[in-house]
């Protein structure tokens, strides 16, 4: 299947470019994203996207509140993964106090934050059924994540924005029994992820709506500063899991897993899933949807490893941090790989107990700047399949 | 029926010592009502029921209930409940809009899919079941649907509303893919039957379900799956509702509309798939004749007197209501469950692949069809006595033209 359609220009036919505004009230944008397309006919030839229609001064917050009690406002930035936002604001807290989490904490934010990572995924998935028409997955895909939304109303009582892990482990250890149902969960959702498969990754019209879609190189990728599922869908082999500062790659040491990435034309044989189809290019909407999918797996595979490891673990679940714990005088900034890319901390402290300058660094809005560059040429159809294989939450890019 | 009606009141104007002519215009109007009141209240209630039946079953699908309260434990009165919520909407006329044309889009979508069961027969036989008798339905019922496509047109033009008209216009590009495939898809059962008369093209399948075009051999067979195909992208459902494309056109042609407005784009959307299901089943399910010959084993037949035969033709209705049923039933699992093509592949999948694929059978029909004719149920049995006597006791077509042309019937009044 080669791309959209070409910029044909017909000589005899005079028609007039039209200005649309796909926004920021539109079902396939995601929350509040405006993009204003410039089309001929059903070609699109430009895409601008105009941000910050939820901007809620989330940083200048942080320079008014201390650490832990920051830790709600950074739920409400990518509030479809929030346990990943409390875990990457807590590791660079930590990392400017030189604290560190027991192992028994290790292992929990492990568990809570792949789980995070499968609820995430599971939002990405079905949403981008919904963005190519088909509704039926979303559904599949939330009545999963609603269970693991349970699970978390346990630890944390909150199915939005937990504040669970906080600077110095969680805020609480798991529940007893706890444990167990998540592994029935588990063990109930692996064959779930076949139907998945079968109504979107192998399905035939889902091939031709992505495959070879909104094709971005690797290079390119690394270019616009796109990181997470975005860059893997395009051949990088880059994960900060693995790749990451000692503080964050610490919590995964021991682990038996594999970045889900396309390398010399394989993906990881571990995570099992459908071929890919030939029509697939790497890097296109199918690639990134497809890295999603393996993640999904993989988390599985990552929280299985995490509650073993926990059982035996030492120490307690988290270490207590004061309120008003002062921070010591200095500039830390750290990122860590949350289901939509590498969210980043930064913090530059006075030595107060409130930071003098907090700071995040948005994934998905590094990951918005390439739509301009391939949506070019696209059909209008096209442009919410590439948008959506993006995975952007607008909660994150406005902060 | 006209002519029955002028009867009747003839008789009651004897009472009176007054008299009126069979051909009397009063027979004419009172019979028309009668259709447009039957016909309204077929679309109407199918409407209420697939539209309640969409709902139960997108619910099932999606592991949900659907609709569970109003109207007892499954929701039987959820859909009224929502037409009144329509009724009591504000009607909103965008102020950009072309006033006039707004106002009348919706009521072409809506006519142009009513008009269509004008000639779509529901029972056949002696006493056919069928507003107005054509015989040429066939083009009839298809040209008549086609206009449909103007009201969304009109719709998308005069919303002033940019997705509005990129609905319109996907629509545009739509219809000139699909209806091609489809009238060669329709082609098929009419040159096996030699007529574009429904009502003798469903009692020439009369007998078991091997009798059916469906299974009169291995070219019919897929044409019909072809023409479900087009039919699905005639009535714009998914994978085809590109002009309405929630995703990405917001709501496409009708994202202007409100109210009573709106709710009339919806009952032509389901007036239509239930005459585009109701087509296929003439045409390729045997129409009014169930797989199993029910009516003929218990001598429900014109042969063993009228009320026997009405009996058997009411049968026969409830057989062609229940094929449409099914088939719409298809359309809503398939809409639930498939992802949105694009329009480029819309027009590829039409015009690429329904087109030459639908030419092929047809020739391939037409060849079988020469060599072969007395196969059915594809080509594996010999077609039973019943079909062949039919065939010599239906009227022949070619003496209705030429008795046209000579003026000795009325064309209203051949076959």
């Amino acid at each position: 299947m080669s791309s959209a359609a070409t910029n044909v220009i017909e000589l005899d036919v005079r028609t007039d470019e039209m200005l649309v505004n796909m926004g920021p009230q539109h079902p396939s944008t995601h929350g509040v994203l405006r993009l204003v397309l410039r089309t001929d006919g059903e070609v699109v030839s430009e895409v601008m996207p105009h941000i910050g229609y939820l901007h809620r001064c989330a940083e200048k917050i942080g320079e008014n509140l201390t650490p832990r009690q920051y830790i709600p406002y950074t739920d409400r930035m990518d509030y479809l993964a929030g346990m990943n936002m409390n875990v990457g604001w807590a590791l660079t807290v930590e990392k400017l106090m030189g604290l560190e989490v027991p192992e028994k904490g290790r292992h929990l934010r492990v568990i809570i934050s792949e789980l995070g990572r499968i609820a995430s995924h599971l939002v990405g998935m079905g949403a981008y059924g919904l963005d190519l028409g088909s509704f039926s997955p979303f559904l599949y895909a939330f009545r999963e994540r609603e269970k693991i939304l349970d699970l978390f109303e346990e630890v944390c009582g909150a199915r939005l924005t937990y504040s669970y892990l906080t600077v110095g482990g969680a805020t609480a250890d798991f529940p007893p029994g706890w444990i167990d149902k998540c592994l029935a969960f588990l063990d109930q959702f692996v064959p779930v992820i076949d139907e998945y498969h079968t109504l979107l990754t192998t399905n035939s019209i889902f091939i031709r709506r992505t495959a070879g879609i909104g094709v971005m190189p690797g290079e390119m990728a690394i270019d616009y500063g796109c990181s997470g599922p975005v860059l893997r869908g395009s051949g990088v082999n880059w994960d900060l899991r693995r790749d990451g500062e000692p503080i964050y790659t610490s919590m995964y040491e021991g682990y038996d897993w594999e970045v889900v990435c396309q390398t010399n034309g394989q993906y990881p044989s571990v995570y099992t899933a459908p071929n890919v189809p030939t029509e697939a290019v790497l890097g296109d909407c199918w690639h990134r949807f497809y890295v999603r999918m393996l993640e999904v797996v993989q988390a599985i595979s990552l929280v299985r490893q995490g509650i073993e490891k926990y059982r035996t673990a030492e120490g307690d679940f988290g270490q207590p941090v004061k309120l008003t714990q002062k921070l010591p005088v200095g500039e830390t900034y750290l990122e860590t790989e949350c289901p939509r890319g590498q969210m980043g901390f930064g913090i530059v402290s006075d030595g107060s107990a409130i930071p003098w300058r907090a700071r995040a660094r948005s994934s998905s809005f590094a990951n918005l700047s390439v739509v301009p560059d391939l949506c070019q040429g696209c059909l209008i159809a096209d442009v919410p399949a590439i948008v959506g294989s993006l995975d952007l939450v607008m909660g994150e890019i406005d902060r | 029926m006209a002519k029955l009606l002028n009867q009747c009141l003839d008789w009651i104007a004897s009472w009176v010592g007054g008299s009126l002519p069979d051909d009397s215009l009063l027979g004419y109007v009172l019979a028309a009502l009668i259709y447009v009141a039957l016909l309204l209240g077929l679309v109407a209630t199918s409407a209420l029921i697939f539209i309640w039946l969409e709902r139960k079953v997108s619910g099932r699908i999606q592991d949900r209930l659907g609709p569970t309260r109003v109207g007892g434990k499954f929701g039987w009165l959820q859909t009224l409940a929502d037409g009144m919520k329509l009724l009591t909407k504000e009607d909103l006329v965008p102020g950009d809009a072309d006033k006039m044309l707004f106002r009348l889009a919706p009521y072409i979508s809506f006519c142009a899919s009513l008009a269509a069961f004008i000639a779509l027969p529901f029972a056949g036989r002696d006493f056919p079941f069928v507003a107005q008798h054509l015989n040429i339905a066939v083009f009839f019922v298809l040209a008549v649907m086609g206009l449909e496509v103007f009201g969304v047109i009109l719709a998308g033009y005069a919303s002033a509303s940019k997705w509005s008209l990129f609905g319109a216009m996907r629509e545009a590009a739509q219809v000139v893919s699909y209806e091609v495939p489809m009238g060669l898809c329709v082609v098929v059962p009419v040159m096996l039957a030699g007529s574009m008369d429904l009502v003798f093209l469903g009692d020439k399948q009369q007998g078991w379900f091997t009798n059916w075009y469906l299974f009169h051999d291995p070219f019919t067979f897929l044409v019909f799956w072809v023409y479900f195909t087009c039919g699905v992208a005639s009535v714009n459902r998914a994978p085809f509702d590109l002009a309405e494309a929630e995703s990405e056109l917001v709501a496409g042609f009708h994202t202007e509309y409100s109210g009573l407005r709106w709710s009339f784009f919806f009952m032509a959307e389901y007036g239509s798939m239930l005459a585009v299901s109701i087509l296929a089943a003439i045409l390729f399910l045997g129409g009014w004749n169930g797989p199993i010959p029910i009516a003929g084993l218990l001598g429900l037949t014109w042969e063993n007197g009228p009320v026997l035969g009405y009996l058997g033709n009411f049968l026969g209705m409830i057989n062609v209501i229940a094929k449409g049923f099914l088939l719409v039933t298809v359309m809503i699992w398939v809409r639930w469950t498939l992802p949105r093509l694009r329009i480029d592949q819309v027009m590829t999948t039409c015009l690429k692949y329904c087109t030459p694929l639908a030419a092929v059978m047809f020739v391939g029909a037409a060849l079988w069809h020469t060599t072969l004719p007395d196969r059915v149920f594809l080509g594996l049995l010999q077609a039973p006595e019943v079909n062949r006597r039919l065939t010599e006791r239906l009227p022949d077509h070619s003496l209705d033209v030429q008795a046209i042309e000579q003026g000795t019937i009325a064309q209203g009044d051949a076959l």
